[in-house]
């Protein structure tokens, strides 16, 4: 055992660990740690890994169901679908994103789709929910800074078309919202679906003493030595162009390669355990699989195949370089894995053994660098951080908020707003088709997909919505889950499964720590009403620069299963249907996208019912099932005004609404209560389905008719569809053309 | 005979004449960045070699065939190679 | 049917199913085969081989299987390629003409309308001269090249199979899909396989596997 270098105290703060963790591990090894050991229990035991900050919160969350495979803690949830096995994960690469937005997006899905083959599952989606800061077409940052939210935005893009576009994996769906907070700190999510027999599913379990491990895919760098504890756990400063040598690069060509070696060896019932190389590296994987079983491992560094000279054993144990999986194989099999992984020209190296020890031992040409107890790396500090609700704003009372002076340009300053336009800019660079099982794509509510094997087929959504988060985080969470519940709803999808990627600020601030624990309240308490276990998730701290956080953001990644009937559209389908809301309209302005865009204000939200939201479920897909809906749409940001625009472009056709007694029309247009879907209906089927929403006591209420060539709002607005095709459709690529 | 180690770069370059949506892109984004008086962008790429031959005449012939049959195509691309220099002792 | 497997195709299962559906089997051979004996019909799918690195198509082009399918051409067997299958062709010189970065410099996923522009060929057949297709097309490199000599060449020998009713990526003369002289080698941009299940994509893509099957019916026939 080599001796441990005499700075080593002052070294353990510079690698963010703190003086009570360095006390830990002192007693956990019994000696003073060296080097190697120390930058293995920095990155381990850093907020990205270990989740000391958040775990006393996530163990609250519902995540039991009959329908749970798998649940929390290992690489994705798994739920069974029709006998399938379907894996759901997100995550966060939101700081790697902001330094080098095509290498952060690329590298952010490589490792969400190492995470779903680690459970022996094929990836078959991905959805991306993106957030950045405004761009240069409006006037809420400085012109600098919004011409570098544009250069993020096409970076970002760039990386998620290029990444997901080769390794053949579609891209179903999405989000993108544009909002000042996110300028110095735009959210990169993505979340990734997998599929496998039910009997195939596999663990990260390095079962087995004598059993082999193997190191699968690309040479080992130095590629983000300590980038999840620089990275994702550490507040963002001015300079951060200095953490560039730890920028990693994605090579999606070998991914795929990975994919289907991986797969492959699955299928040849070869695969002891398999785990991903994501964060801390080989550090984590070779600990986590050891810890998980209850073994130990013996690794030999030298093994290691490197891309760089001179590499330390911290560097080689803790480096990030993407495109790695772990396999353990028994004795009896490696021949047959590593003749495998040369057939698709697949790196593959024997780098140790599993033990019995329980001791994560490492050699580098037969001297001893580290030896610890495996599960110590992953055991890591739990904190209970200060929590301290921050002072509130005042509420925006409704009856405050003026008519706008001119209805149909306020209609149309939403269909062009950023947020709220038409994303096709962005999803056309995409590859949303391949595997011939996207049944409908971007740009609807939610992703309805066939799913390999099985006769029914799945929904996927991801919403969030960090205005509402930053009035109310509680409320703001439940909101999230209650709109991708609406969006499976209206495409006929029950939802079965809740994965989450939780992006907030520092954790160490007792107003972020409040607003988290109250957000991860929310969502349990959404999640227990209606019926989706939380399967896992991720947590993203530190996202603020110079000291200002983003609204707390919670993305709420949803699973639905869609029985037989196909999905209606949002779009209107015949002149003559008749145009339904289910659900009330409630006098809500508040925080309401009409109150952002049109008068400038922020704050406040709408209230929320959960049993009513569940019930409003309940009767959109009985209504689909029994095909009684011609077209059913979600009707949140943007209100009635952003559904009706959105039905009549979808279906390309105009319709001819009154507004409703009682309620000025500004609000009734305008007003973001939830609980709502557009539907329309032949003539002929609305008593069936005002029988059907009676039932449940969900109102539903006449608006007028399908037909004509513009959208006609009472006597008040008329506005041709071609116009408002014009506005919805060009509002992003206008704003993402270079002057 | 004896090899020796030479350093080859291969530039390619899109054959005049073929428009080059990356070097007019380029070309139209530098005004903005004060940069308006650089024209005639043009994007290719270079390869670096090292070739293992008796001389640096067959090294370059040598890389010379790779380009013709590989590293460029010559539908739209022309390329150039420079023998750099001896990489090292013998092979 | 062959559908050749190359290391980053990422397209091959959709061709499969997308034949299956037509109720043809197809079968997967590996990118180092040599013989393609006792195939109809050679496949060369979309996707990425090889990442797309040096060039669209460049190293999948030097591939064993290349060789064979080269050999099996010559001996007037169909071989179609799509997207990057057909970037394949060009770069082996099966096809003449090179396929360049879309003119926006995006990659374009999304239905376009075809033009049947000829139907003197296996691929075309089942169609009617004219007709408008919507197929999708999937690429970053779609921008059809060729000299303007080779332009008057394929036209006065009627080898371009489709045109785009509305060019997404700047190809000369709206080119999505050119023949062999020997009119039994296809390329094409668009994804045919994506466009034959009502469900998915529409069903105007089947007229060109359609008329692959029907030409080699009554090959067959005429060989009997």
């Amino acid at each position: 055992m080599s001796e441990a270098p005499a700075t080593v105290v002052s070294l353990h703060r510079q690698l963010g660990l703190t003086d009570d963790e360095y006390a830990r591990i002192e007693e956990i090894l019994g000696r003073k740690p060296n080097h190697a050991e120390l930058a293995m229990y920095s990155v381990m035991w850093s907020e990205h890994c270990s989740y000391k900050s958040s775990k006393i919160y996530l163990r609250t969350l519902p995540s039991e169901g009959p329908q749970v495979l798998i649940g929390p803690g290992e690489g994705a949830g798994i739920v069974e679908v029709d006998g399938v096995a379907v894996a759901l994960r997100i995550e966060s690469h939101n700081h790697p994103s902001f330094i080098e937005p095509v290498q952060g997006a690329e590298t952010g899905i490589g490792g969400i789709v190492r995470d779903i083959l680690s459970m022996g599952a094929r990836p078959i989606a991905l959805l991306d929910p993106l957030r950045f800061g405004p761009l240069p077409v409006e006037d809420t940052v400085e012109p600098a800074t919004a011409e570098r939210n544009r250069f993020l935005v096409e970076g970002v893009v760039t990386g998620i078309s290029t990444y997901g576009n080769c390794i053949g994996v579609p891209t179903v769906g999405g989000e993108v919202v544009f909002d000042p907070c996110y300028s110095g700190n735009p959210l990169v999510n993505v979340m990734c679906i997998g599929v496998a027999p039910v009997e195939r599913i596999m663990l990260a379990r390095a079962h087995g003493p004598g059993n082999v491990v193997l190191l699968l895919g690309s040479k080992t760098g130095r590629d983000g030595i300590g980038g999840v504890s620089v990275l994702a756990s550490s507040a963002f400063e001015e300079g951060s162009e200095t953490k560039r040598p730890s920028v990693q690069v994605g090579d999606p060509f070998t991914e795929k390669l990975l994919i289907e070696a991986c797969l492959e060896l699955i299928e040849r019932g070869v695969v002891v355990g398999i785990q991903d190389l994501g964060g801390a590296g080989i550090c984590c994987a070779t600990s986590e699989s050891a810890a998980n079983a209850g073994t130990g491992m013996r690794i030999h560094l030298e093994n290691v195949p490197r891309r760089e000279r001179g590499m330390e054993p911290f560097e080689i144990l803790t480096s990030e370089s993407q495109e790695r999986m772990l396999v353990i194989v028994t004795p009896e099999d490696e021949e047959e894995a590593l003749a495998t992984c040369r057939r698709w020209g697949l790196g593959a190296s024997v780098i140790g053994q599993v033990t019995a020890s329980g001791r994560l031992e490492v050699f580098e040409d037969g001297v001893c660098v580290a030896d610890v107890p495996a599960a110590s790396l992953g055991d890591g500090p739990v904190y209970y951080r200060p929590v301290e609700r921050p002072h509130e704003a005042p509420p925006v009372p409704d009856t405050d908020v003026a008519p706008p002076e001119d209805l149909r340009r306020a209609v149309l300053a939403l269909a062009g707003d950023p947020s709220l336009c038409s994303k096709r800019w962005v999803w056309e660079q995409y590859d949303h088709q391949v595997m011939l099982g996207t049944v409908t794509g971007p740009g609807a509510d939610a992703a309805v997909l066939r799913l390999p094997g099985a006769r029914k087929r799945i929904a996927v959504t991801a919403d969030a919505n960090g205005r509402w988060c930053a009035a109310d985080p509680y409320l703001g969470t439940c909101h999230a889950v209650a709109e991708a519940a609406r969006n499976l709803s209206v495409v006929g999808a029950e939802p079965i499964a809740v994965t989450n990627c939780l992006n907030f600020g520092n954790p160490e601030r007792a107003d972020v720590m409040w607003a988290f624990s109250e957000s991860v309240r929310g969502l349990g308490d959404a999640c227990t009403a209606l019926g989706t276990p939380v399967t896992g998730g991720n947590v993203s701290f530190y996202n603020e620069t110079a000291g200002r956080s983003i609204d707390p953001t919670p993305v709420v990644g949803m699973v639905g299963v869609v029985a037989d009937a196909g999905p209606p559209g949002t779009g209107f389908r015949g002149a003559g249907h008749l145009i339904v809301l289910l659900g009330e309209t409630l006098p809500e302005l508040a925080g309401s996208e009409f109150l952002r865009i049109v008068h400038r204000r922020q704050g406040g939200l709408p209230s929320l019912d959960l049993a009513r939201e569940a019930a409003l479920g309940r009767v959109v897909r009985g209504a689909i099932a029994r095909s009684l809906l011609s077209s059913a749409h979600d009707c949140s940001e943007g209100g009635l005004a952003l559904a009706l625009t959105e039905s009549c472009l979808a279906g390309g056709l105009g319709a001819a609404v009154t507004p409703e007694d009682g309620l000025p029309v500004h609000v009734w247009l305008f007003s973001e209560t939830a609980g709502r879907v557009l539907a329309s209906v032949e003539p002929h089927r609305l008593p069936a389905l005002r029988a059907l929403a009676a039932a449940e006591g969900v109102p539903v209420s006449f608006l007028g008719t399908v037909g004509g060539d513009a959208l006609r709002i009472g006597s008040e607005a008329d506005i041709p569809v071609a116009v408002l095709r014009d506005v919805y459709d060009n509002a992003l690529p206008a704003a993402m053309r270079h002057a | 005979m004896e090899l020796v180690r030479f350093a080859v770069a291969v530039d390619v370059m899109p054959k005049d004449g073929i428009s080059d949506p990356q070097g007019q892109t380029i070309e139209r984004a530098l005004p903005s960045l004060g940069f308006a008086d650089v024209h005639d962008v043009r994007v290719g790429k270079r390869i670096e070699l090292a070739v293992e031959a008796p001389d640096a005449e067959t090294a370059e012939a040598i890389v010379r065939a790779a380009c013709v049959r590989f590293l460029a195509n010559p539908v739209i691309e022309e390329f150039q190679v420079h023998v750099l220099e001896r990489a090292g002792g013998p092979a | 049917m062959a559908i050749v497997v190359f290391p980053g195709s990422n397209c091959e299962q959709d061709v499969l199913q997308a034949f299956a559906c037509l109720g043809v089997r197809a079968e997967y051979v590996w990118h180092h085969a040599t013989d393609l004996g006792g195939f109809d019909v050679v496949v060369l799918p979309g996707g990425f081989s090889y990442g797309d690195y040096l060039r669209t198509g460049a190293i999948a082009a030097f591939s064993p299987v290349m060789e064979a399918v080269r050999r099996f051409a010559a001996a007037g067997g169909l071989v179609i390629g799509i997207c990057n299958g057909f970037q394949i062709l060009c770069e082996a010189g099966l096809l003449p003409g090179a396929l360049r970065w879309n003119a926006g410099l995006k990659f374009i996923c999304r239905p376009v309308t075809v033009r049947v522009e000829t139907t003197d060929s296996p691929f075309t057949s089942a169609a009617v001269a004219g007709q408008a297709l919507e197929i999708p097309i999937n690429h970053f490199q779609g921008n059809y090249h060729c000299s303007p000599a080779l332009l008057d060449q394929l036209d006065a020998e009627d080898r371009i199979a489709f045109r785009y009713a509305d060019n997404p990526n700047g190809s000369v003369s709206d080119i999505a899909g050119v023949l062999s002289a020997g009119r039994n080698v296809l390329g094409m941009m668009p994804h045919p396989e994506r466009a034959v299940d009502p469900a998915v994509g529409g069903t105007d893509g089947r007229v060109v596997l359609d008329s692959m099957l029907t030409s080699l019916w009554s090959l067959r026939a005429g060989v009997r």
